[in-house]
């Protein structure tokens, strides 16, 4: 059986945030080049930013911080385990990237002057800004997109990337979610721009689809990058916000920190020094979630009213903007009361932690011709500035590898066992519907997964992950929207074992609760001052190593170091 | 060996709703359709309008911001509201 064939020179995979930014420095770079962005959505309103975005987390601006302050923030924020060099990339084009969109069209907020107006809201330094008028952040990613000619190709997935005999890439099979068809795109360089694994813990309302990130991201670049041999780092740095429960959203300290909201106990007392987003201040949350002053919440009601009709502005209108209604649902009004907030589901996601798909500060992976930008990308709290930046190291790279090589042959082994694989659900008369097994995995996952992490209960869930993965050959498709989600069940526990077995392989404690073992309470810098990598060996199966820590660019002294072990607000003994 | 496998269907609530009076499908119109992240609405051909046919839903509004009659209203899901 022969399937359609198209030959492109670099495609990118994901047209969110990265991608669509990759696709375009790609084409820029070499005009002549075919650029193919595929996307599972329609690019016009996918990914995390389809309704546009609050603000820039990590902003480095002149006057405002400096690229090495940045980066010491972050690797003291990571707990050490950075490469920075990657940082450093990133902070040192941070300021062209926001120049170059705000020549685009995005607007940010500036103060009198014209100078940008930069909030704190991590621990040490400034780098918050805010973009009250975000919502059309995907319309000016969507002009540039028209203006240099990339082919877009939505409602397309992919399921699997092809390498050659050398290892190298060579192309991708997707599945054509509305018709069902299965097909194979050859090229030069392929981008991995799929955003996090948002589908991997089951929120606790049980409905599978209100996760904190956008659910089309079920953790599809994690497994394709997987397959293909490519080394994933810090797997075990799972990401866990603090949301509003049930709606499972942000909070948005960020917006409403810089003006007076904070975090708060059930007495309505602030318990943690900052609110920017990290695994010491997520075991601070547990902690007091846990303890007798929980539960936690959003504390807004003792600003002016002007201050909170601004923050309703923002909040109600832009990201997430369905916060109103379900505020509202629930008769919870910022003015008169606090908004209770919870500890979300894991995922994977270097965006704002730290796991992913290993990369240099090129964007290249360790699979030559793959290159990866965004939330899957190991470039720790990257944010979505950082996903454009690496969207645009890895357009630049991709453009320059596919401008000087041919396509290769594609081997007929691997594409008829994709094939199968792919369109076994359809063929099915009768199975188990996706939806049952998916629910059945991520609650697995939620049970044996979810931090502190307890190693007997990871090793019980590897069993059961090994019973479901029997399942996956009796899944069954009634349409083509159920075969893209039968897919998607692959690739979530692809991410299922390898967060499990990464998780298992650090034997410590660190990143507060993103990888809290209560096995192994302490952090053990001797042994596992590293990179923990995973990819699949030889042999298939799942291995690990760890990679030493470059030597750093920006040193830390003691002091430095601690700065986020001491997160917690220590009270004055009250004299007696 | 392969045997039938026992099914049932569930009923579920689902939190999109189109106004059959607002919604120009029937002149052609797929503008939510397009625009859903999720890929969960589609147009009933017999009545002429959109409606939800996946209850997958991110309550993300994409569909009822884009509509251009403002046809649709979303509401969170019953599980979470
Ligand atoms: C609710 C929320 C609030 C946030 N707030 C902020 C903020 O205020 N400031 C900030 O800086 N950052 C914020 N972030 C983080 C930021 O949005 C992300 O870091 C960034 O947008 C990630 O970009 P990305 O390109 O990696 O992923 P996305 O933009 O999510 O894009 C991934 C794309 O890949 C597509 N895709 C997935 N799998 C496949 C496949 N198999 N085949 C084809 N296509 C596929 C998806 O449909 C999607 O369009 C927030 C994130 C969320 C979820
Ligand atoms: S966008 Fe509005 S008018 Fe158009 S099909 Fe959908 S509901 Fe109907
Ligand atoms: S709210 Fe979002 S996910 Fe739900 S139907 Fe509308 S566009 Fe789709």
């Amino acid at each position: 059986m022969n399937e359609p064939m198209i030959d492109v020179d670099v495609l990118v995979i994901g047209g969110g945030t990265a991608g669509p930014m990759a696709a375009v420095k790609a084409k820029e770079a070499n005009p002549k080049l075919k650029v193919m962005l595929l996307e599972k959505a329609n690019v016009k309103r996918s990914g995390a930013i389809s309704m546009g975005m609050d603000g820039l987390n990590n902003a480095v601006i002149p006057g405002h911080a400096t690229p090495e302050q940045y980066v010491k923030e972050i690797t003291v924020a990571n707990d050490g385990i950075v490469n920075q060099a990657t940082v450093m990339a990133y902070a040192q084009e941070s300021y062209s990237m926001i120049e170059q969109l705000d020549r685009w069209g995005v607007k940010f907020e500036k103060d009198e002057t014209g100078d940008y107006a930069v909030k704190k809201v991590h621990h040490l330094g400034a780098y918050v800004l805010p973009m009250p008028e975000g919502h059309h952040m995907k319309k000016v990613l969507y002009r540039q997109l028209k203006k240099a000619r990339v082919e877009v190709t939505n409602r397309f997935m992919a399921t699997r990337l092809l390498t050659d005999a050398n290892g190298e890439i060579a192309g991708a099979c997707v599945l054509d979610t509305r018709e069902g068809t299965f097909s194979v795109i050859r090229a030069k360089s392929v981008i991995l721009c799929t955003g996090a694994a948002g589908r991997l813990g089951l929120p606790s309302s049980g409905y599978l689809f209100g996760t904190y990130e956008n659910p089309t991201n079920a953790g599809d670049g994690y497994s394709l990058a997987y397959h293909a041999g490519a080394e994933l780092s810090g797997i075990e740095c799972f990401q866990i916000n603090p949301l509003i429960k049930d709606y499972n959203g942000p909070a948005c300290a960020y917006v409403t920190g810089p003006l007076g909201g904070y975090t708060a106990n059930s007495k309505g007392e602030r318990f943690i020094e900052c609110d920017y987003w990290s695994g010491q201040m997520m075991l601070e949350f547990h902690r007091e979630l846990e303890g007798g002053n929980g539960p936690v919440f959003l504390k807004l009601d003792h600003l002016a009213e002007e201050t909170i009709s601004t923050i309703e502005t923002i909040l109600h209108s832009n990201e997430r903007p369905s916060r109103g209604r379900f505020h509202e649902g629930r008769g919870i009004d910022y003015r008169s009361g606090m908004v209770e907030m919870h500890i979300s589901e894991i995922g994977l996601c270097s965006g704002h932690s730290a796991s992913g798909v290993w990369v240099d500060e090129h964007a290249a992976t360790t699979v030559p011709g793959l290159y990866a930008a965004g939330d899957l990308a190991f470039v720790p709290h990257n944010y979505m500035l950082g996903a454009f930046v690496y969207g645009k190291f890895a357009g630049e790279s991709a453009a320059a590898r596919a401008s000087s090589r041919e396509h290769v042959e594609i081997d007929p082994v691997q594409l008829a066992a994709e094939r199968e694989r792919v369109l076994g659900p359809l063929a099915r008369t009768d199975g188990l519907p996706p939806a049952q097994v998916e629910f059945k995995l991520r609650r697995l996952v939620n049970d044996y997964l979810q931090p502190p992490k307890v190693t007997r209960k990871m090793e019980i869930g590897l069993t059961r992950f090994a019973e479901i993965r029997e399942d996956l050959a009796q899944m069954s498709a009634t349409s083509p929207h159920e075969l893209m989600r039968a897919m998607e069940v692959h690739f979530i526990l692809d991410c299922a074992e390898m967060a499990a077995r990464a998780s298992l392989y650090r034997t410590e404690s660190r990143w507060g609760l993103y990888h809290y073992r209560v096995d192994f309470p302490e952090k053990n810098d001797a042994d596992w001052f590293c990179h923990a990598q995973l990819k699949k060996g030889d042999d298939g199966e799942m291995t690990h190593f760890k990679r030493p820590i470059a030597p750093y660019l920006v040193p830390l002294d003691e002091e430095e170091k601690q700065a986020y072990n001491r997160l917690r607000i220590v009270k004055e003994a009250v004299a007696a | 060996m392969s045997h039938p496998m026992p099914m049932t269907q569930n009923r579920v609530s689902v939190p999109v709703t189109v106004n059959a009076e607002k919604c120009i499908a029937d002149k052609g119109c797929t503008v939510c359709v397009e625009s859903c992240p999720l890929d969960l609405l589609a147009i009933d051909m017999a009545k002429g309008t959109a409606y939800m046919r996946f209850d997958e839903c991110w309550y993300c509004l994409p569909c009822e911001k884009d509509c251009p009659t403002q046809a649709i209203t979303v509401d969170i899901p019953y599980l979470l509201r």
